[in-house]
């Protein structure tokens, strides 16, 4: 009986590394494998176009000038976050976060009615849109770590006379270095491997790696030169996320043990005025985007319901199918990342969590364009199966989810488990009791931010998505695509209803955790 | 009842227990005493069945456990830092192992409230475990472990990390528990005077051996070598070449005397005894206890008088 039951035991953990290694093998492996073979294979093999250089050359610079402006717009922020107690600050800190749960192409469409004619398309655009979306990355990270460097760290250096200024560069930044490399990393990343933003506000000529591999493959059919490219994205990708982990991990070793509470204090002296100033600002860039949006899209309502020559159904159809796929794709992303993070969790922490995060690197836009060059012919011909879209989205949100569960699933003390055996539990009961009620809360976050990322999903779900079943990103890029003021407003529509549910999924993640984490 | 024997278990490559024989009757405790390092929570660890043995058999009311899983053991553990479930309430803590064997809710609810009186936390069963101050949680991982009736219950280190005064009034508690319940337990802690104060049986523990079992009134008279007396805290421990000289600070008498050969150094007084220290000729210091309300002041000159009765020689244990 024993040893049926821990082979039993053995076969679902089988399960729990072959199910997610079988699903990456036919939908991650599988396309890449394919893109690799049309590069080395046609045309000239893997010589680059014409032109690459400098398109290597804009995809960096950009991502850098726009790292360096998040960080001077969100550290004031992260400072008054992280040091501070005031009225308002769990609402600032929520509110911070709204930009981050917003599907890019919301954000491209804002920018787009808040900026002047003549400016709404271009660099500064992009700076600004990219801004607005990475403030929270800055802001939450740098802000939490700072609100968990111990006090008393700088107080004694004031004992042994340090002056202000030097307890802020020696005590106070290297304390903070950790996060803040950490946040620049990610920023960087995400800037890096931006799609819509820059599809949406770089107008005809400023193109990324990434929108380039769109334009080849989409407008320009050189499924080729869209190879390489993806091959060359792949390569950069892998090395920024490199660099990103490295820098992060060294973030969760410098976890200071300081409590909230302890660190925080009502601001004095000029304190306050200070603080006031940089939480206006804050409102402003962070509000302002967003009411414009909602003032472009009045009076366009009613065009929600009538059928346009834009898209092959009435634009509100577009918001069924967004949630529908949207829900399919975080169902597929919950059990593919929880299994895997199941099977990452009973080891320590290494390598193979970077292979987990591969997805994530690879590109939103290369995963499409491997579906698309994949899966044309039998037995592999999936082009009219509804279905992949929701696996695309499911691969671009696995990494969020196995990154959430998996350090919850660590987390918990592994004699729970020995007392629950001493107390009769078998192994398997133990996991029920234990694991899975205690990480029961990053489940909840896990599940609301797969959600909120493959309904924003836009890179991946734009080559794939078939017409007649548009999501609300891919509906909203088509009428941003076609002139006249009417359009314009129907995409501010569209992009309302998308932030809408995206926020109202983000807080029913976070109000399920919290309600959680009460019982905890 | 329970029985170990030649117990051998590896950890990291090195041999955390290097062949360990313990006896527990029924009904008794046994203190396993010894620094950190020693080996002591490795045993306890082996007896649930929580680590894998190299070599050796443990042996519960004659059954080999050889191959039985900790949860078909029926042995009891409670850790040091209690290991609450932080999810569930005081009672479902308590009543887990309960749950576990199938027991109807309402004799378990009988039951829990049963432990819950014995520990003393009589109606708190709903209350959150984060909620509770650190000698309740104690109480509660007290409670959970006795509750599905443990034939053995393995307590490691259980009352560490606690400050003084809560420390002495658990420690009295559970003395009277075990007297009370007559629960068969292995106590493991590196605080000689818990093991004193719980075990009917001390097993002083070294490098994953045991060096001696005794009655807590024969180790004291007769530890086996130097390094027992002075791990259980006897003082005036002195090495002569390849023999150990014990004199029991009881049996020192530090008179003052103004042509004593001896200089007082401190006087330090712990409750009713005060802790004399003097320097004598030959360099070396001596300890003497002295009960009185009026002890010598350092820097007195003494004599230094002892009782044959508490010398003794043992070998050096190095």
């Amino acid at each position: 009986m024993d040893a049926n039951r821990s082979s039993l035991r053995r076969a679902w953990l089988v399960g729990a590394v072959a199910v997610p290694t079988a699903f990456l093998a036919l939908f991650f492996a599988y396309p890449l494998a394919t893109i690799l073979e049309r590069g080395l294979t046609t045309g000239d093999g893997l010589a680059l176009p014409p032109g690459t250089a400098g398109l290597l050359w804009f995809t960096f610079w950009q991502a850098a000038a726009s790292t360096v402006l998040t960080l001077g717009v969100g550290l004031p922020l992260a400072w008054a976050i992280g040091r501070f107690r005031f009225h308002g600050r769990g609402l600032v800190r929520a509110f911070v976060l709204v930009p981050f749960v917003l599907p890019t192409v919301v954000v491209a469409t804002a920018f787009l009615a808040l900026l002047p004619e003549g400016y709404e398309r271009g660099i500064p655009a992009i700076l600004a849109a990219h801004v607005f979306f990475n403030v929270a990355v800055v802001t939450r990270i740098v802000g939490g770590a700072w609100a968990t460097i111990d006090r008393t760290t700088s107080e004694a250096a004031a004992v042994l006379g340090a002056s202000r200024w030097r307890r802020s560069r020696e005590v106070t930044l290297p304390q903070l270095a950790p996060a803040l490399s950490a946040a620049s990393a990610l920023t960087f990343l995400f800037c890096f491997t931006s799609f819509g933003v820059i599809l949406i506000l770089g107008g005809p000529t400023r193109s990324t790696l990434e929108t380039e591999i769109y334009n080849q493959a989409a407008r320009l059919y050189d499924l080729h030169a869209a190879a390489v490219l993806s091959l060359l994205q792949l390569g950069a990708v892998t090395l920024v996320l490199v660099v990103t982990s490295a820098l992060e991990s060294r973030l969760s070793g410098a976890e200071s043990a300081a409590d909230e509470r302890d660190v925080l204090r009502r601001p004095s002296g000029l304190e306050r005025p200070a603080l006031a100033a940089v939480l206006a600002v804050a409102a402003v860039v962070l509000a302002l985007p967003l009411l414009v949006l909602v003032g472009r899209s009045l009076g366009a309502w009613g065009t929600l319901f009538r059928e346009t020559p834009a898209l092959l159904v009435e634009p509100w159809q577009a918001a069924v199918y967004s949630i529908s796929f949207a829900g399919v794709a975080a169902l597929i992303a919950l059990t593919i990342g929880g299994l895997a993070a199941l099977a990452l969790a009973r080891r320590p922490p290494g390598a193979l969590d970077g292979l987990v995060l591969l997805p994530l690197g690879a590109s939103a836009v290369m995963l499409g364009f491997g579906f698309l060059i994949a899966f044309d012919e039998a037995p592999l011909d999936f082009r009219s199966a509804w279905w992949l879209v929701p696996v695309a989205q499911a691969l671009v949100a696995a990494p969020f989810v196995v990154r959430i569960v998996a350090p919850a699933l660590r987390s918990i003390d592994p004699r729970l488990r020995e007392v629950a055996a001493t107390l009769g539990a078998p192994p398997s009961r133990g996991w029920r009791e234990i694991d899975l009620p205690l990480a029961g809360r990053a489940f909840a976050i896990a599940a609301g931010f797969a959600f909120a990322i493959a309904l924003g999903e836009f890179g991946a779900t734009v080559f794939i998505a078939r017409s007649e079943q548009p999501t609300l990103p891919v509906a909203i890029f088509r009428f941003l695509g076609r002139p006249g003021a009417q359009n314009q407003g129907t995409a501010a529509a569209l992009a309302v209803v998308l932030a809408g549910i995206a926020v109202v999924a983000a807080l029913a993640a976070e109000r399920a955790a919290e309600g959680r984490g009460r019982v905890l | 009842m329970l029985a170990v024997r030649d117990a051998q278990v590896v950890l990291e490559g090195h041999l955390a227990l290097a062949g360990v024989d313990l006896d527990v009757s029924e009904g008794t405790v046994l203190a396993v005493l010894g620094p950190s390092g020693s080996g002591k929570s490795t045993l306890l660890r082996a007896i649930a069945g929580l680590q894998r043995l190299e070599n050796g058999t443990i042996e519960l009311d004659g059954r080999s456990l050889a191959g039985v899983p900790p949860h078909r053991r029926g042995i009891g553990l409670m850790f040091q830092d209690d290991a609450l479930f932080p999810h569930r309430d005081v009672a479902a803590n308590v009543g887990f192992g309960l749950r576990m064997q199938g027991m109807a809710p309402n004799a378990a609810a009988t039951r829990v409230a049963e432990l819950l009186a014995l520990v003393g936390l009589s109606d708190r069963n709903r209350q959150a475990v984060a909620s509770l101050s650190g000698g309740e949680r104690k109480r509660v991982a007290l409670a959970r472990a006795l509750a599905p009736s443990p034939r053995v219950l393995l307590l490691d280190e259980p009352l560490g990390a606690l400050d003084r005064e809560l420390h002495d009034r658990l420690l009295g508690e559970l003395k009277r528990l075990f007297d009370a319940t007559q629960q068969t337990a292995v106590y493991v802690t590196h605080d000689a005077a818990e093991a004193f104060a719980l075990g009917s049986q001390v097993a002083v523990m070294r490098d994953g051996r045991i060096v001696q079992v005794a009655t807590p009134g024969r180790l004291w008279a007769e530890p086996t070598d130097g390094w027992v007396a002075r791990f259980i805290g006897l003082a005036n421990v002195e090495q002569d070449g390849q023999t150990v000289t014990v004199t029991r600070p009881e049996g020192v008498t530090l008179r003052p005397d103004a042509d004593g050969t001896a200089v007082l150094v401190s006087a330090e007084r712990d409750g009713p005894l005060v802790t004399l220290r003097a320097r004598r000729e030959n360099g070396r210091e001596i300890v003497a206890v002295y009960v009185g309300l009026a002890p010598p002041s350092p820097g007195t000159r003494v004599t230094v008088e002892v009782d044959p009765g508490a010398v003794i020689e043992v070998p050096t244990g190095r």
